[in-house]
Order: C-alpha cells, then structure tokens, then sequence
C-alpha cells in the first residue's frame, strides 16, 4: 500500500495524503481482545477493535459491533497497533558485511544530502519481512552518513507485502555532528560546524537566487556538491526535517542553539546518550528525540553519562520521546527495548517508563515524530489500519505477533527464517535429503 | 626467583601427548608442590652456586604464571527463603530455602530447610538462581570506551598467535563488568581473543569481581580455554592481505599444519620451549579447552573431523547459527554450541541465523548454552535465553523454564570447566546466586541481589553496593544506576 506524498519542488511544502485504502483490505471487528491504543493508556481489557476500509473506526471497551462486517473473537490476546521503527535502514540491505548488497553507505560517492532513500527501497528484504513478523509495520529508513556529514534524505515506508514501500520520500535530512562527524569532516567537531552552517548558508542562498559558492571539498573529496545543497534547501525552509544524530550533552546545547541561527528548521535530536543532562534544554527548545533505549557504557567520551534511565529522565522532564530503532543489534528488538525501559521503574534511583508510555515510545511517538501524529502508531478513529494481535504480552521477549495487519490487509508472517524453521524442525533424512524438503 | 629442577622435568612430562584424564589433575599438584618448594627453598639454592654459576630459569607453564590471587571477599552466612528457585541443574523449587555460609552453597531445599544460625532474607515473589554466566565476552579486552587504544582483542598479525593470552589484555577498569553484575547478574565469564585468526590464543576465566589487576579476577583453578576461528574472518582479514589464508580450505590447510607441528613438539621432549606449541600441546593433553567460533554447519562438521584427525576435542562451537542443521552431529561429538537467540544477517555465515537454534538442538539432545559476545546482550542473557526458549515452546516443545536457566548457567559452566564449582546451586560449590526481583525469563525482572562467593556484590536496593570502576569516577554519571 502507498500512502502518498506530495513532495513537490525541492523547497515546496510537503503535503500528506493518505491515499485510499486498497481493494484487499478485510473489514472486520477484533472483539475479545486485551486492546492497546498505543497512546501512552494502559491496556483496555475485554475491548474491542473496528477496522473498516483499511482505517481504525474505534477501539477500546463499550464500542458497538457493526453488524455488516465479520467478527473475530481474539480470546483476550493482547490487540495493539503496529509498531513504529525510527530510525532504520530497512530495505536497503541484505546482508551487513556483503558489499554489494548493501546501500547504506555511499562512502565513495561525491554525493551525501542529495542522497535519496526512497528509490532504492527493496520490499522483498528479508529484514523487512521479519521486522513485519516482528509486529513492526512502519519505519522510517535512511543512508547513513559516509562521505559528509549528511546521511541523505530519508523515507517513511510500510513494511507490508505489495511493491510500494514508500509512503513518503524525501521525509528527513540527518546529519552527524558529534564525534563521528568530527571524523568525517576532518578530525574536529568545528570543521562539522563550518561544513554544517556552509552547506545550510549555500543552500538559503539557492533559495534566495544568490550567487553560489563553489564545492566544498578536501583532498579531491566533495563533501557539498551543487546537488547536496540542493537536497538542503528544504532543511533549511523548515519544511522537511532535519534528523540530527549527537550523543554528548555539550553538543546537544550546541546544536539546539543552532536554532536560534536557523529558526525554520525541524529538528529530532537521534541518539542523546547524555539527554538526560540536558533534558530541560530540550523540553525548553521543544525538539523531539529518538534515544537509544539501553545504551548505558561509555561506549566513547561522548557517552560518557549513558543511562538505561536516559529516556524516563527525559520523559520526565517533558521531551517527547521515542525508542531508537537503529540502536539496537537487529530492529526486531523494538519490543524487548521498550519493556526493559517498564523493568526500570522497579530499580531505586532508575527513571523507566510506565507500560502504556513504553508501547507509546514504539508506536505513536516514533510516529509522531515522523509527522504522522494520530494517523499511525495508534488504534484510534482515523488511523491507518494496522493492527496486530499477539500470543502474549508485546513487550515481553517470548511473545510475537500471531496476525498482522497493514493498512486493513492481513500480512504474510513468512521469511526466509520461517522456511528454515520448517525444513530443520527435524533432520530426518530416511527418504530425502532436506534439499528435497520444501 | 630460582624454582628446582623438579619442577620442570614435571612440567615438560604434562607435554606428553594424549594424556587427557590425569593431565590436568597432575598439573594441578605439580603447581602446588613447586609453589611451596618455590618459596620454601629460596635460602637453599643460594648454597648450591659454591661449584657452578646459577641456573637461569622461567617458572613453567604448570607452575601457573600469572596465577589468581582472587579471594572471596568476607560474606554472611545467608537464607534466602520463601523464592521460586531455579537450581541450575534442571530443578525447580516453589517457595525454596537457599542456604550459603563460607563462601560456599550449603543446600537449595524446600521450606522445611532449618534457617537457624543464618541471616534471613524474605524472597517470597521473587526468584534465584545461580550466578549467570557468560561463556563469550570480550569485557576488558576490547572495553569501553571503545577507542583505538583500548583493542586488545585481536593480534591480527599472523593466521595463527596461539602464544597470546587474552588475560595479558585485559583491562579490569571495563565498566562493562559492573554492568554485566547490575543488570545482568553475571558472577563468571570467559574473555577470549577476538576471531581474525583461526588460532587466536588462550581465553582467561574471570569471576566478575572489581579488581586492580586481571589476576584479582581469575577464577581459580579455571581451566584456559583455547579460540579457534572458523569460516569468513581469518580468510578476509590475512586474504585481503594477500597471504594465506584466503579460503575455507585454506583455513583448514593452515590449521592442520600448524596441529601437526605441535604434535612433534608434544612429541619432543628436547624441544626448544615454544609458547604458542605450549598452549597447542595443552589442547592435545586435554587440559585446555577448545572454543570455536564457527557459524556454518557444514564447517563445523568439517572442525570436527579435523578434530577427530588431530587428536584434540572441541569443547564448544561459539556463534553457531547453523548448528540447528546438524543437531545430531554435534550430539554425537559431544559438542556444546554457544549461540545469539536471535542475530542474524550482518554477515554471509550468518544469514540462515533462526530463533529456533537453541531450541532444536535442545531437541536433539545436544548441548546448548546462551552467549553474548557483546557488552550490551552480556547484560540480558536471560532474556535471551527467554527468547530462545518461547521460539521452541511456539511450536509446542515444552522446554521448561529451569531447563532454560540452565542455558546460561550449568551448561556454560561445563563448556568452560568450572562444573565442580559452580553453576548451580549444589552444596559445596561456590555461592554464586542471584536474587532476581521477579522471574527472571521475564523482561519485567532485574538482579536485585548478587552473590559471588557468598559475599554480597551488588545490591539494586544499596546504592553504594555497586562497583565503578576508576574510569567512571569524576564523570558526569558517575554511581548512577546505569
């Protein structure tokens, strides 16, 4: 399914369109189920759930059954909606250390900004269909920064079974200004700054028909081309947003200052190991942010205070936030995330999340984040149609989804995994070798 | 330091080949004699120098260089009552007594158990088990910060450096050991060399004590373990150099030489002394243990064989995401596999990874044990074990919960040889014991109390009972919860 963009000139406002639902999506009513709107509430027991037309029209208790459309009874699985993963790379690898099947770095390319994701998105990805079996049905997937700071411009996608992934393109720049921009720009955060404020200054100019400066480059390496500052102009317009990745609490001030330089920009703070030290700042700035959920090592010096308590302390102090996907060994373990974060409430000293704020910081705030606020991630009136029941409670790591719908279209579960499963489920060989076994 | 002649005519003999079962006991009581006639016949070598010059001498691999000078810190005799216990070994006690005193697990029984002359603890809704314990890590030899200064982990300099030792690498100021305490309740674990070589060097097992020096955290009388490498990362790393190996068979090719050299060495009762063939003779004896890294099933069986050729027995394959193709196989052989609950993908030789892998090898009878091999899963190897015991139960096997605590306990204990001392909450190992605040194959439940050795190490309701390390003090963070 495609829920469309209008993504219009570079520099145009992007609008959003949910298209119509498609001719496959079921009608039907979930009732018996243990519901999760997925707005922050607890769990609603004996609800129910009305999907019609590839939307939500209800969910929770004491909503009337339509007569017009079947009945599933959910036995008192748990009913939640879809999860939402941001950020990722789904779709644009196969396997991490082959080369050749994986885009998320174009380390060799005179391009970053430009860089668009939604051309390249493969629906047949084996990572997004167990992402799927993971109960996961949007995420937001991006390059990542190589060549120059900036990633490229990301897109939102579905993770369902038809052949348009993309659900907006072009929906975030991100860039790298902590250490590892540091590196890419030349072995200082200062040399990210300058390249960060040349870029945006260049592509303002474009804007405004002012004369261009030349590449910026170094050692025959273009880290801005003509086409990156392009890319740029609707960061710098404020109408697509800018995804910064940085993990020290000084380079948080630093670039929530930037704010005050640029004013139209959009900006989600990625990563925030330190945010907790500085969560006032952030609430204050009202920026976004999706923060690894566990890291809690001085990984590196810019990490230096991370906490499993960093997204309850932000919570806390009022910032919206969500669960980095991309922190994380592989995104399946969204779930396991979240619920480690509901462990934490039990920890004197620690800051977790209540069980409905976790399950939020998987589905409707990442979605929010992602500029889909109410229409996905939530089992409310309107909401796209993704809808997935459970064999136990989602965010515990035994439990997986046993139905998953996107967009009203009940989806495979199957992958490459599910068929090993089934061939290795025994090694009897008596009469065929396993080959044979398909 | 001079040690007498004894000592190294006895430890030239544990070179003997093939030995297996009285080597390891025999060194064991070499070490001890030499300790004492080492210290006690100081003031005697000196009289021997009338006639002839002193004879210039390296204390021996079975005099034990580096030895552990880990104690148990000062503990209370301690019940832990009215918890649902998971004894390590397979066994499941509703509302148990839990009784250790002197470092030393005394019982694991019902409520009947006499608490008499023992500090009470109250463990009603909550659950213990053994210490958990992680049979791969790399905490200290590849620590955070994780920046070029601290890798330590691989001495990628040649296919084969079986003459490392990884306890020469590292760092007990990791503050990954005291996250692995906290959260994941961890009281042993094996660092191991990292797997760009197909022969790495030795791995070191460590109680998860703070400690100023790595010999302050060596278990004592922990056998070594030996890393060996299979598969993608020895041919890549020495191939992309443009030397040998740069394929599979070259892989087998450089490990079968490199076995038969040190055979002849074993053999040799003249030959010059030879750190690396000292550590390979050691496999051969049995008294050092074989970890292998190896994802593919067809690679492992191919280990095997080698094994079997050579003469020297794989204890375990480690990363074995394909070892629920040949369940059998490694029953057979005897052989543990150390696995993820769910990676997948992030190279070639991992790409058929599935939850299933524990639990079908569990079905064949196999041995399996959950690993981390990573500073963050080395805090949540009960969730991982959760993870892989559900994907089982999904398709209706009933892999019990004490069965799936046994995964990341008793079992791993074996596969490093450390059975006889802990592992389980048998009378007379070490009190090793976790109180966990609610069950701990739920993601709900963290360690609120863990025991190394009867001491009490870490306290989630005792701010201060937690260790941080050097590197973490006068940062922002510093004695956080983390």
């Amino acid at each position: 399914m495609k829920d469309i963009l209008i993504s219009g000139l570079l520099g145009a406002v992007s609008a959003l369109v949910i298209a119509a639902s498609p001719a496959t999506a079921q009608d039907v009513t979930i009732i018996n189920a243990k519901v999760v709107v997925g707005d922050g509430s607890e769990p609603i027991e004996n609800g129910t759930v009305v999907v019609r037309g590839g939307k939500v029209v209800a969910a929770g208790a004491g909503v009337s059954t339509p007569g017009d459309i079947p009945t599933m009874d959910a036995g008192g699985a748990w009913v939640t909606p879809g999860l939402f993963a941001a950020v990722t790379t789904l779709g644009i690898w196969d396997v991490g250390a082959v080369r050749e099947s994986n885009d998320q770095r174009a380390g060799s390319a005179p391009f970053s900004a430009a860089l668009d994701t939604s051309d390249i998105i493969n629906p047949n990805s084996q990572h997004i269909l167990v992402s799927r079996a993971a109960g996961i049905t949007r995420a937001s997937t991006t390059t990542m920064p190589s060549s120059s700071i900036f990633a490229g411009q990301g897109a939102i996608i579905d993770l369902d079974a038809d052949a348009k992934p993309v659900m907006q393109a072009k929906a975030f720049q991100m860039v790298e200004l902590g250490e590892r921009g540091a590196a890419i720009s030349g072995g200082s955060r200062a040399a990210a700054y300058v390249l960060f404020r040349s870029a945006l200054r260049e592509a303002a100019a474009l804007g405004q028909g002012l004369p261009r400066t030349p590449e910026i480059g170094a050692d025959g390496e273009v880290m801005l081309s003509r086409f990156d500052a392009e890319a740029l102009r609707s960061v710098v317009a404020g109408t697509q947003k800018l995804y910064v990745s940085v993990e020290r609490a000084s380079d948080i001030r630093a670039v929530l200052a930037l704010k005050s330089e640029f004013p139209k920009l959009d900006m989600v703070l990625v990563g925030a190991s330190e945010g907790w030290l500085v969560a006032s700042d952030i609430a204050r700035a009202g920026v976004p942010v999706l923060a690894d959920g566990l890291d809690d090592l001085p990984e590196s010096f810019e990490e230096l205070a991370a906490t499993q308590s960093n997204i309850g302390r932000m919570t806390d102090a009022g910032v919206t936030v969500a669960i980095n996907a991309s922190a994380m060994e592989n995104t399946r373990r969204l779930s396991q995330h979240a619920g480690n974060l509901v462990a934490l409430e039990r920890i004197p000293g620690a800051a977790g999340l209540s069980w409905g704020e976790a399950f939020a910081a998987i589905s409707s705030i990442p979605a929010k984040i992602s500029g889909y606020g109410d229409r996905v991630g939530v089992l409310k009136s309107g909401a796209l149609g993704d809808v997935v029941i459970w064999d136990g409670d989602p965010l515990e790591v035994g439990s997986v989804p046993t139905k998953v719908f996107i967009g009203g279209v009940e989806q495979s579960l199957q992958s490459h995994q599910s068929r090993l499963r089934e061939r290795y489920i025994d090694l009897d060989e008596s009469d065929q070798p396993k080959g044979y076994d398909w | 330091m001079s040690y007498t002649k004894h000592c190294i005519i006895e430890a030239r003999e544990t070179r003997a080949p093939f030995r297996a079962v009285g080597a390891s006991l025999m060194a064991a009581v070499v070490l001890a004699a030499c300790s004492t006639t080492g210290s006690a016949s100081a003031g005697d070598d000196s009289s021997v120098a009338l006639d002839e010059a002193p004879k210039l001498a390296a204390m021996t691999e079975a005099e034990g260089p580096f030895p552990s000078t880990y104690n148990p810190y000062p503990g209370v005799a301690t019940a832990l009552v009215g918890a649902t216990v998971y004894d390590g070994a397979g066994g499941k006690i509703e509302n148990g007594t839990v009784l250790f005193r002197d470092a030393k697990v005394v019982a694991a029984g019902d409520a009947l158990l006499s608490t008499e002359g023992y500090t009470v603890i109250d463990g009603t809704g909550k659950f213990v088990t053994p210490g958990i314990i992680d049979i791969h890590s790399h905490l200290g030899d590849y620590p955070s910060p994780s920046v070029a200064a601290h890798s330590d982990g691989n001495e990628a300099t040649s296919p084969t450096t079986p003459d490392v030792w990884a306890e020469h690498s590292v760092w007990p100021q990791d503050p990954g050991f005291a996250r692995a305490l906290a959260n994941g309740g961890i009281t042993a674990l094996q660092v191991l060399p990292g797997s760009a070589n197909l022969m790495g060097g030795r791995s070191v097992t460590l109680k998860n004590v703070s400690s100023r020096t790595v010999q302050g955290m060596k278990f004592p009388g922990a056998p070594y373990g030996f890393k060996m490498a299979c598969g993608e990362n020895p041919k890549r790393v020495y191939g992309g150099r443009g030397r040998k190996p740069s394929t599979r068979m070259g892989n087998f090719a450089v490990n079968r030489q490199t076995w038969f050299d040190a055979i002849e060495y074993a053999n040799n009762p003249d030959a010059k002394r030879d750190l690396g063939k000292e550590t390979l003779a050691g496999v051969l004896n049995g008294d050092i243990l074989v970890h292998n890294h190896c994802y593919r099933a067809d690679e492992m069986a191919l280990v095997m064989d080698m094994a079997k050729e050579i003469g020297y027995k794989v204890t375990a394959f480690h990363h074995a995401v394909e070892a629920y193709k040949i369940g059998d196989l490694l029953r057979e052989n005897d052989v543990c596999s150390a696995i993820w609950a769910d990676w997948y993908g992030f190279k070639m030789e991992a790409y058929d990874g599935i939850l299933e892998n524990a639990a079908f090898l569990h079905k064949s009878g196999a041995c399996v044990v959950i690993h981390s091999d990573s500073a963050q899963d080395i805090q949540r190897l009960n969730q991982e074990a959760a993870k892989a015991q559900a994907a089982g139960n999904r398709l209706g096997m009933d892999i019990s919960d004490a069965t799936t605590i046994s995964w990341i306990t008793l079992n791993a204990a074996k596969a490093m040889g450390i059975d006889d001392m802990t592992g389980s909450l048998e009378p007379g190992k070490m009190a090793d014991v976790v109180l966990w605040n609610g069950d701990p194959l739920s993601i709900y439940s963290r360690p609120e109390k863990v025991w190394i050795d009867g001491a009490l190490m870490f306290d989630a309701m005792d701010r201060k009972r937690r260790p941080v390390s050097d590197f973490e003090l006068g940062q922002p963070g510093e004695g956080d919860v983390k």
